[in-house]
């Protein structure tokens, strides 16, 4: 029995403490991925039991039966399906909420029907008492044919003793606990003649499931089993009602609850937070509260870290002697990743609150709330949460879109989200306006620049609906519409849960951001630091010949070397290349380059401003902003970023779609290059309109 | 007229009846609203729509379309 390794899997229905089960058994020691070819989230943890057994541990996606409406349920099946695969679980773990026992047990009978050595994990066991709810373990293991663990994610006991039971894999029942073919013995046996070698009820999956089949051609059992829509969804029926009565009948004997000593509060806290006037104020003093704090709270970390990179170029070009590597290091490398890390404490933050939301429950509430106005844009109350999460980063967002049931909803939600106002555009708006927005308060409280910043975010918010607006009048779809949201209980979000998804989701995002933005920085800084032609070689001769009669400092000579190389290097050409169709909109070349290298990433704008402006200077002990401040219009003498040409940018910023990433996660989900096209059409057309007309009134 | 879901007041509960299987998604089926079991009207959201209910213990929404496809007997006992 010793040195194993086996796999587990953990399976639930949304909202049971799954994965908080997953993080108490796995600690920090996970891997996030994807699952080949999808976009749904594959979360392995590792564990060390009992008796030197490892055990890998899968977080499968939440499911309420196995069968699958999206493609995140289907991940559930296939791999429950497929005993080939190398994930296939040597013993699954359900995980159940006592408070919800009834329902979480129809997944449950539905995997024992697969034959798996089955654990029924009962978990938040430490409200049994405040509930009222008491359970005869013994009863319920015999007749659900299982093992049970009692826990508590929450309050971290039992834990010890489910780990215990995993390593006794071997000797869990894997019967099933009822016969649901009873529903009808003629159709079932004819199926387990034709297929003897086949599980029964692997094979009613495949009937009634769009799933991939490995073993077995799913068409010849499609062709001869098949039954019309509406008897196979009668029989579904009969399935579940089937396995309700036996459910009924086991929780009868097993579970009782004593209603008087449970303490309802969940309804005294719904009455406020759905209510018509207070639910809606409380929604918005939230958001208001988050999003002054996300500016409000960051600023400290966000200077510390803008600092530190400044003088660790400094220190670089100190130290090191003297070169085109140390250039690069100093000029391209370091400058590149302090871009990156300044975006951390916005993006952690806001993960935060969105996961606090989240965890509480109380996001179900805001997706009751909301539901009635989102219908008349087209929406869903469900394209809140995308919404919402579309203020961290698209890419989510759009795949949370996954659980809204009406495909015009969904399309619809899928291509308004990258309107609102992501993490990736914060490092943009974070620098203009600590540019051109003055830092004073209003009222002794509001603070103008955060007063700014939430204004961009509500620009987003409405864009996003405005659109909304006109695609649900232009798009012809006609589709099944329904919904359904759980309402879950109200809970104090977990601090370890909360960490974890932090840590992971901003750990995600700076790796995956860090790599382009890294690439493009050092790329940026070759084409700044070399060009073609006699003025940049002879850059020297030029700025002495230009002063000829005004004798210079070292500094201010060395500043007009560099400004006239940048100018006459490969990326300065570029840039003055396409000055014409920026400068109606108030930028100079410098900003062109900027816009050019951030179509893919528009966290992309201020790494490459980074670069220009320490290959342009001598000194960089200056911060970004400083610099930028410093930018004046050689024609006009204007500064380059005033109140003009920075709300012009901001407005550029908020309706441009500078993201490759969103285009292929928009690719994947509506499967055609259609929607991905007419949004970055779209979108980039209205951020050029919209910069242009603000400019030109502003100026 | 028929009792649904959707004729219940606020608070009221009644016993699920009936329901055009080919309406009702199955999905709501397995959080519980079966023939025979309890729904229990416990909020409606501001302007009537969706409505928030207890189904046989499962805390849930649904929309009024949805809920006009469900035929129920209210329970006096309440009143």
């Amino acid at each position: 029995m010793s040195g194993e390794n086996i796999n587990v899997a953990l399976i639930g229905n949304p909202n049971v403490g799954k994965t908080s089960v997953f993080n108490q058994l796995t600690g920090l020691n996970q891997q996030v991925g994807n699952y080949p070819g999808i976009t749904v989230e594959k979360k392995i943890g590792f564990c060390k039991l009992p008796n030197n057994v490892k055990a890998n541990i899968l977080d499968l996606p939440g499911t309420y039966s196995l069968n699958a409406c999206s493609i995140d349920e289907n991940v559930v099946i296939e791999l429950l399906l497929n005993k080939n695969d190398k994930l296939y679980p040597d013993v699954a773990l359900v995980v159940t909420d006592v408070e919800n026992l009834k329902r979480n047990l129809l997944l449950f009978t539905q995997i024992k029907d697969l034959e798996i050595p089955t654990i029924l994990v009962i978990n938040m066991a430490d409200r049994m008492e405040h509930k009222g709810i008491s359970l005869d373990i013994p009863f319920l293991e015999e007749h659900l044919k299982t093992k049970i663990a009692l826990i508590s994610s929450r309050k971290g006991f039992g834990i010890d003793e489910l780990k215990k039971l995993i390593v006794t894999y071997k000797s869990i029942s894997s019967e099933p606990c009822l016969n649901a073919s009873s529903i009808d013995p003629d159709y079932f046996n004819n199926l387990r003649k034709a297929f003897p070698n086949q599980l029964l009820y692997k094979l009613w999956l495949v009937i009634t499931q769009d799933v991939n089949f490995l073993n077995l051609e799913r068409n010849e059992i499609r062709s001869s089993f098949t039954k019309s829509h509406s008897d196979l969804k009668r029989l579904q029926q009969k399935e579940t009602i089937k396995r309700y009565q036996f459910i009924n009948d086991v929780l009868k004997e097993g579970l009782k609850v004593d209603s008087s000593k449970a303490k309802d509060f969940r309804s005294k806290l719904d009455r406020v937070l759905t209510h018509k006037v207070w639910g809606y104020a409380i929604f918005f003093l939230i958001l208001f509260v988050i999003f002054q704090s996300i500016f409000e709270w960051s600023k400290i970390p966000m200077d510390f870290i803008d600092s530190t990179f400044a003088s660790l170029s400094a220190l670089a070009d100190e130290e090191l002697p003297a070169g085109v590597l140390t250039n690069l290091l100093s000029q391209g490398i370091i400058p590149g990743i302090g871009g990156i890390l300044i975006f951390i404490p916005q993006i952690a933050f806001l993960f935060m609150f969105i996961s606090i939301l989240e965890e509480s429950g109380y996001m179900s509430r805001v997706v009751f709330l909301m539901d009635k106005i989102m219908r008349k844009f087209g929406l869903s109350g469900k394209s809140v949460v995308p919404l919402i999460s579309g203020t961290a980063c698209a890419i989510p967002a759009i795949m949370a879109t996954r659980n809204i049931e009406n495909w015009k909803e969904r399309l619809i939600t899928i291509l308004v989200t990258p309107f609102t106002t992501c993490s990736a555009r914060l490092p943009v708006y974070a620098i203009i306006i600590a540019l051109v927005i003055p830092d004073n308060r209003i009222f002794g409280v509001l603070n103008l620049q955060g007063l700014t910043l939430m204004l961009l975010y509500l620009l987003g918010f409405g864009m996003a609906i405005f659109s909304a607006y006109i695609l649900n009048k232009i798009l012809k779809i006609k589709g099944k519409t329904f919904f359904i949201v759980e309402m879950p209980n109200y809970k104090l979000p977990m601090f370890k849960n909360v960490a974890i998804n932090v840590v992971e989701k901003t750990k995600a995002f700076v790796s995956g951001a860090g790599k382009i933005i890294l690439a493009i920085s050092i790329v940026l800084w070759f084409l700044a630091s070399y060009g073609p032609g006699e003025k940049f070689k002879n850059a020297d001769a030029i700025v002495i010949e230009e002063n000829i009669n005004k004798p210079l400092s070292e500094t201010e000579f060395e500043d007009a070397v560099a400004s006239q190389k940048l100018e006459n290097s490969y990326i300065g050409i570029m840039g003055k290349t396409i000055e014409p169709v920026i400068s109606p909109l108030g930028y100079d070349w410098k900003i062109g380059i900027a816009i050019i290298s951030s179509f893919a990433a528009r966290e992309v704008f201020v790494g490459t401003l980074a670069t220009i402006y320490s290959v342009g200077g001598s000194d960089n002990e200056v911060t970004i902003k400083n610099r930028m401040a410093a930018e004046i219009n050689p024609v006009t003498g204007n500064k380059i970023f005033n109140f003009a040409s920075g709300i012009s940018l901001l407005l550029f910023y908020a309706f441009a779609l500078q993201c490759a990433s969103t285009l292929a996660i928009t690719k994947k989900e509506t499967n055609s290059w259609k929607w991905p096209l007419g949004q970055l059409i779209f979108m980039s057309g209205l951020a050029y309109i919209v910069a242009l007309i603000a400019f030109q009134i502003l100026k | 007229m028929r009792t649904t879901i959707f004729s219940l007041k606020k608070g009221e509960k009644a016993i699920i009846k009936d329901f055009d299987i080919d309406i009702v998604p199955l999905k709501l089926l397995e959080m519980g609203c079966l023939p025979g079991n309890t729904v229990e009207l416990l909020q409606i959201a501001p302007f009537g729509d969706p409505l928030y209910l207890n189904i046989n213990g499962s805390h849930l929404a649904i929309r009024v379309e949805t809920a006009r496809e469900i035929e129920v007997e209210p329970l006096k006992e309440d009143f």
